[in-house]
């Protein structure tokens, strides 16, 4: 029996980089840097009180070099997009048990203008090279579709269904000035956009930015002397399952499952109780799975719980309120904006904005994916 | 001819745990592993048995045939030999042995309408160099 974080930890400040979505002159590392600057500043802490330091996509021997950071817990887990929710559930760990006391996760992603990014050849005799890459199959998008053409075989899943996910999306997005993309989209929109790899159009993709973010964890008796409003701990999960999209187990079943089940137990908490969802959108499809996966309705009826607009705002099920990785920003690996978006619902920045404000948001779920359907990592958060 | 070359495709290189599976659709003779501790097939070749950790595996001829468990229309590709060609097929065929292996679904054409899950498919060898050929796959009564 894994013992609880039961609410010990909390979240004190969250930050994206200085600016997003199209930003040619500044590096990768720059924009873990900004963002994480920030994040410390609103949360009332010093750079000299981090002691956990947790990045992907990056060393943490580089951030922590540039930041001049030298932490007693390092905590570099690179298993994707959703990395960075599993970095709380390990910072969360860590703090519980002393081994640090404030916890700066980053992420930084120059995606658009690959500005300072690492090179991104494979080698030509590693798995994906041998037994995908010669058939030509798009990564990741490929990956997502042919998973998506198995769910629609199985289950009758349509294209019209999984639009709704994208025209709902954009409607939250048309609320975010920080959003790339702010003109609403229709389900025909979506349909007659220009094909990417069936059924994929391109509205059913996320976009490719450039972006950071950061996120600060302390004790929740530590952070009362912060400055925000701390939003707390209550569960995690994590889990992989595959590296490579062939040998998934089961085209339409995920680590989610896993990851969800398990974090929902250690928080103690129903599914109807939750106030908001933040689910990796990585494409259209992404979100439909993750929510059969996490328990929000039957295998199979993702379709029909999005549809008529119920994530979209003012329906009963927010969700992506800060218009996704669809519509807001997705630099490549999105799992840290999920929770920044999270937090700041929860903490209701957003209470003079009128529906953009989820009402009385006391609980969320923050899930990210990673790889090609491959990784999992589900938070619990609750306004403490 | 000189000049400019054409765009080219990146071909597997096999290494030593894998070569056997190379080798032998090189042969047009596809083979597959199977452990002779649990029985069961494998694929991708691995040097373990995922399924019982035992090294006792050994090579035998596949059948060939198989179904399309899940497949996906490309339209755009980012390296230009794929782009020339698109929209083809890319396809996870579950092969008859119970394992699944990526390739392309040729001879049929590249439209959801023709293309469905559960299509019963039968290897071809595509020769790609004259050191490398990859296993692909028709429908079963396709003339290509």
């Amino acid at each position: 029996m894994r013992r609880g974080i039961e609410g010990k930890v909390a979240i004190v400040g969250v930050a994206e980089s200085d600016r997003i979505g199209r930003v040619p002159d500044v590096p990768a590392i720059l924009l873990h840097a900004q963002a994480a600057r920030t994040a410390l500043a609103e949360a009332g802490l010093k750079r000299e009180d981090v002691d956990g330091l947790f990045t992907a996509g990056v060393s943490t021997l580089e951030l922590g070099e540039y930041l001049g950071i030298e932490p007693v817990y390092t905590d570099g887990t690179a298993v994707g997009g959703s990395s960075f929710v599993i970095h709380i559930a390990h910072a969360a760990l860590a703090i519980m048990n002393g081994w640090c006391e404030v916890a700066l996760i980053t992420h930084g992603e120059s995606g658009r203008s690959r500005v300072g990014m690492p090179a991104r050849a494979t080698a030509p005799d590693s798995l994906a090279s041998q037994f995908e890459v010669p058939y030509g199959i798009p990564q990741p998008v490929g990956a997502y579709a042919m998973a998506c053409t198995r769910h629609m075989a199985e289950y009758g899943t349509t294209h019209e269904q999984l639009a709704e996910i994208a025209v709902s999306t954009r409607k939250w997005a048309t609320l975010n000035p920080k959003a790339m993309m702010r003109d609403p989209i229709t389900v025909e929109d979506v349909l007659n956009a220009r094909p990417i790899t069936y059924p994929f159009t391109l509205l059913d993709c996320c976009l490719v930015t450039d972006a950071g973010g950061a996120v600060v964890l302390t004790s929740t008796e530590r952070a009362r002397d912060c400055r925000q409003t701390p939003v707390a701990v209550l569960g995690v999960g994590e889990s992989h399952d595959h590296s490579l999209i062939s040998q998934m187990p089961s085209m339409t079943s995920f680590a989610a499952k896993t990851s969800g089940r398990r974090a929902f137990e250690m928080a103690g908490v129903r599914h109807d109780e939750l106030d908001l969802a933040m689910i990796y959108d990585s494409f259209t499809y992404t979100v439909l799975l993750t929510l059969e996966e996490l328990g929000f309705c039957a295998k199979g009826e993702g379709g029909e719980f999005v549809s008529g607009g119920r994530t979209a705002p003012g329906g009963p099920f927010p969700m992506n309120t800060n218009g996704g990785g669809l519509s807001y920003n997705h630099p490549g690996m999105y799992g840290i904006f999920a929770i920044i978006e999270a937090v700041r619902q929860l903490r209701h920045d957003y209470a003079d904005q009128g529906i953009r404000q989820v009402k009385d948001a006391k609980l969320a779920v923050v899930h990210g994916t990673g790889g090609v359907l491959s990784s999992a990592g589900t938070a619990i958060l609750a306004r403490a | 001819m000189s000049g400019t070359s054409a765009p080219q495709k990146p071909l597997p290189v096999a290494d030593p745990v894998t070569k056997p599976f190379w080798d032998s659709v090189k042969r047009q003779a596809m083979e597959l592993q199977r452990c002779n501790a649990c029985g069961k097939f494998i694929f991708y070749p691995r040097g373990i048995c995922p399924h019982c950790l035992s090294d006792d595996l050994a090579w035998q001829p596949a059948q060939g045939t198989g179904e399309v468990h899940a497949f996906t229309i490309v339209h755009r590709h980012p390296n230009p030999a794929f782009a020339g060609e698109v929209p083809y097929v890319v396809a996870l065929i579950e092969l008859t042995e119970g394992v699944r292996m990526l390739s392309n679904l040729v001879g049929v054409a590249a439209d959801p309408a023709e293309v469905k899950v559960g299509m019963p498919v039968e290897v071809v060898y595509e020769a790609m160099t004259d050191e490398v050929t990859l296993p692909k796959f028709r429908p079963v009564g396709s003339r290509q």
